[in-house]
């Protein structure tokens, strides 16, 4: 046996002989199973009889997806292109008084055209579009966006709440263009009609011959953040939006059949109208001579979790962590300073001379220790939570396996790299209180003030230095730029990317164990 | 376990250490070697540098200059140290969570030992019984015991025991002082510091005597004493008719005469003799047995003859006089025999 080998059983033999710590570890995983499975939320997917079971359409990736608008259109079949102007672009958005609706646009307001390969919720699209405050874009197949000219006509939302601002393109009406050719769809924008600009191109595999194409509108979800001494909390609701259309023409493969309103989504979708976009019941289509008006609410967009999305990410049924988090860290810490107590290691040292292999073994055990009661409770949880959550009407969005295992695996490499970090901060510092309650700030402290009274802003930066960043891990579903919504740690957002998160848990670790290991060589046992 | 290719070497060898404190020296030109198959008394006062030797010997503190070495390497070099040396130096540097049986366990695996060896020092300190209970709840005796066990634990040839008796009971001291003599039997080195000269009568073979840092002796005990003792016999001569009987009303009468006639006689033998104002002379430079002699060949009756025989108390406070830092008056007043009298 090696010598790394004989001092990792020696601290193992001391770890597992102490019992309120094999304890405190036992509990770890409890606490975060407990929190877990405690039924605490309550939804009313399926709980109001048959019909009533939560189900969102799911996109051409598989992902799922927000699909409601106002659409007016005809078949394409083979190759054609559609160019339009949008004139005016005007909505109505929700203020922190529900009663008292503002006009405004939500920055992701959209009024442009749309090619899709049917009008079931889901089917591969791409559009060509105004936003509220986002310039032109091409969009498609919904989780891809291409930037065009900023600018456009809409009135920007000026309100400070969401984040909308005006663009720095021209204001007025916009000329906007869709070609199609095969599976390919070119978008193009123009201020005048006369000079264009290419946005880019999509390609839609396997698009059928025939498509419909039109005009569409649809404003999603708007949420705000309020703010009042230190209460902080959002407010949020349908908007909906008017974008006024002219100068349209078309060329191509038209069948020629007459121009069909639609509104996708909503209300008016039987099944999906608990969750799929906001339904205002203001959406119209108005054709006045060569003006086409229509007004729409809703998005086509990937489904978000929070304020502009329904349910909750698979991130919820781990809101136990933070507690199992504390245990953990007390029994690293405590794994460090006991050696200090009563002088235990002078012994310790007498064994085992080698310093650094000595706090390299106690962070193996404690790191392996944590490691497995992260991954049981993780484990238990995300299978057993899910069903607890959907049992009780709450929506959970469907995680891939592989995110899943992710999810798994990172709640456990979370416990054991802040116990850890914990036992750095022991051998640093001796003594039990002074660590204890300096690793709980360190790790824990940022995540329970980012969930709870913190404005975005700090808390998405502590959650971007501090150890507790490696909550990044838990994110169960994806952020999208173009998505409005309240992506806070609450709604299982976090503002490092997973493996970015862990690697800041990790630079801590390695500056806590290095400095230790530097001051048990440094002072005389 | 006998060490037989180890006798002629020294198992730890400690060589012009120096430690400073602050301003406070702890350790100036510390040098000494503890040999196989003797126990070697390592005795100072509090503060001499007992400890401070030892954490460094062990590798828990670093010198600033010099070096100590066992078995010809520095302690933290050591693979597998406890099967080097088994240590003591402080019975309550344990987790008192744990019991006594789970203390040596992590102990032993830290060796590469298991159970079976933990048993076997559990029995040999008479600790069997206690073994699962808390160490925390255990009374110094007994933690002593432990500290000792735990030290047995690699069967080390080399043993550095600080201050072992402290707490035990008297039974526990027999039991010690045994364990210690055959440990040195069995030919390992042991090295038992003691602040107490008292503790290493007929146990230590050897002395490292050490006070403000340095080693003052470092000898055999039995040379040592006879440093220490200058040759000096006390005699007390009687008047020669009491003789046979009636002893004490003859010096009554003749004491004095007998007193004058004996210092005389050894005065033209070549000794110097003060009297001791008790009826007794103290007589220097002649050994027992010449004075015997000539008292004898002038028919100068005797009632008591006595060589001094220093003992190792006496030794350590002539060694210790002007080392010591703090010590109470009445102690200085005490001294046996002249500070320069060695």
């Amino acid at each position: 046996m090696t010598a790394f080998a004989r001092t990792l059983r020696a601290e193992w033999t001391k770890f597992r002989t102490v019992r309120g710590w094999v304890l405190a570890s036992v509990a770890t995983a409890a606490l975060i199973v407990a929190f877990g499975l405690v039924p605490g939320m309550r939804g009313s997917c399926g709980k109001t009889g048959p019909g009533s079971e939560c189900r969102l359409p799911v996109g051409p990736g598989g992902q799922e997806v927000s699909d409601s608008y106002t659409y007016f259109h005809q078949p394409l079949s083979g190759d054609g292109t559609i160019t339009v102007r949008v004139g005016a672009l005007t909505g109505l958005l929700p203020g922190d008084d529900p009663n008292q609706p503002r006009h405004g646009l939500a920055p992701w307001t959209k009024a442009g055209l749309l090619l899709r390969a049917g009008t079931v919720q889901g089917s591969s699209y791409a559009a060509v579009t105004t936003t509220g405050a986002h310039g032109t874009r091409l969009q498609y197949d919904y989780t891809h966006d291409l930037a065009g000219q900023p600018g456009g006509p809409g009135q920007p939302d000026t309100s400070d709440a969401a984040g909308g601002s005006s663009g720095t393109g021209s204001a007025g009406p916009r000329w906007l263009r869709l070609a199609r050719t095969g599976d390919t769809i070119r978008g193009a924008e123009s201020p005048d009609g006369v000079r264009w600009t290419m946005i880019g191109s999509a390609r839609l595999p396997g698009l059928a011959t025939t498509v419909q194409v039109g005009l569409f509108v649809t404003s999603p979800q708007y949420s705000g953040e309020v703010h009042r001494g230190l209460a902080s909390g959002a407010f949020g609701g349908p908007s909906q939006a008017t974008g006024t259309f002219d100068h349209l023409a078309i060329a191509g493969g038209w069948t020629g059949t007459a121009w069909q309103p639609d509104v996708v989504g909503g209300e008016r979708d039987a099944v999906g109208d608990q969750l799929d976009g906001p339904a205002t019941g203001a959406e119209s289509v108005e054709r006045v001579g060569d003006i086409v008006r229509l007004t729409g609410s809703g998005d086509i967009a990937p489904a978000v979790v929070g304020a502009a999305g329904l349910g909750v990410s698979l991130s919820q049924t781990l809101v136990g962590t933070f507690v199992g988090l504390i245990v953990a860290v007390v029994v690293g810490c405590v794994f460090g300073t006991a050696e200090y107590r009563r002088g235990l290691v002078r012994t310790t040292l007498l064994a085992s001379p080698g310093r650094t292999r000595v706090l390299a073994a106690k962070a193996a055990v404690v790191g392996t220790v944590m490691f497995g009661a992260g991954l049981a409770a993780a484990a238990v949880v995300v299978v057993l939570g899910q069903r607890v959550l959907r049992g009780n009407g709450v929506y959970v969005h469907p995680t891939p396996t592989l995110t899943e295992v992710r999810i798994v695996a990172g709640t456990a490499a979370l416990l054991a790299l802040a116990a850890v970090l914990a036992l750095g901060l022991g051998t640093l510092l001796r003594r039990g209180v002074t660590a204890v309650t300096l690793a709980i700030v360190l790790v824990v402290l940022p995540y329970l003030l980012a969930v709870t009274v913190l404005p975005a802003g700090p808390a998405r930066w502590l959650l971007r230095v501090s150890p507790a960043s490696a909550f990044a891990l838990q994110q169960a579903t994806p952020e999208y730029p173009q998505v409005a919504n309240l992506y806070t740690p609450v709604n299982g957002y976090f503002p490092l990317a997973p493996w970015a998160g862990l690697a800041v848990l990790v630079s801590w670790v390695a500056v806590a164990l290095a400095v230790a290991a530097l001051a048990l060589h440094r002072r005389d046992a | 376990m006998v060490f037989p290719s180890l006798l002629a070497h020294p198992t730890i060898t400690v060589t012009g250490l120096h430690k400073r404190f602050g301003a406070t020296t702890a350790l100036d030109g510390m040098t000494f070697a503890v040999r196989p198959g003797q126990v070697t008394g390592f005795v100072g006062p509090n503060g001499a540098g007992k400890s401070t030797t030892l954490r460094i010997i062990l590798g828990l503190d670093a010198a600033d200059t010099g070096e100590a070495l066992v078995d010809g390497q520095p302690y933290r070099a050591l693979r597998h140290p406890l099967r080097h040396v088994g240590s003591l130096l402080d019975a309550s540097a344990l987790g008192p969570g744990r019991t006594a049986r789970n203390h040596l366990l992590w102990l032993a695996h830290s060796q590469g030992l298991g159970a079976r060896r933990v048993d076997e020092v559990l029995e040999t300190t008479g600790l069997t019984s206690a073994a699962r209970r808390r160490a925390g709840g255990f009374s110094l005796g007994m933690r002593q015991r432990l500290g000792i066990a735990a030290a047995l634990l690699g069967d080390p040839p080399t043993l550095l025991l600080d201050e072992p008796f402290n707490g035990m009971d008297p039974e526990g001291i027999i039991w010690l002082r045994r364990l210690i003599r055959s440990l040195a039997a069995d030919g390992r080195a042991v090295l038992l510091s003691s602040h107490l000269m008292r503790q290493l009568e007929d146990i230590a073979d050897r002395v490292v005597v050490v006070g403000r840092g340095r080693v003052l002796a470092d000898a055999a005990v039995g040379d040592l004493l006879t440093t220490v003792s200058d040759g000096r016999v006390t005699v007390r001569p009687v008047a020669p008719m009491a003789v046979g009987g009636g002893e004490a009303e003859a010096a009554a009468v003749a004491g004095a005469g007998a007193l004058d006639v004996a210092t005389a006689v050894l005065v033209d033998g070549g000794g110097s003799v003060l009297p001791a104002g008790d009826g007794s002379l103290v007589v220097a430079g002649l050994s027992a047995e010449a004075i015997a002699a000539l008292l004898g060949r002038h028919g100068v009756p005797f009632s008591e003859l006595t060589a001094h025989r220093a003992t190792l108390e006496d030794a350590y406070l002539q060694l210790t006089e002007q080392a010591v830092d703090y010590r109470a008056p009445a102690v200085a007043d005490r001294g046996v025999l002249p500070a320069d009298a060695r």
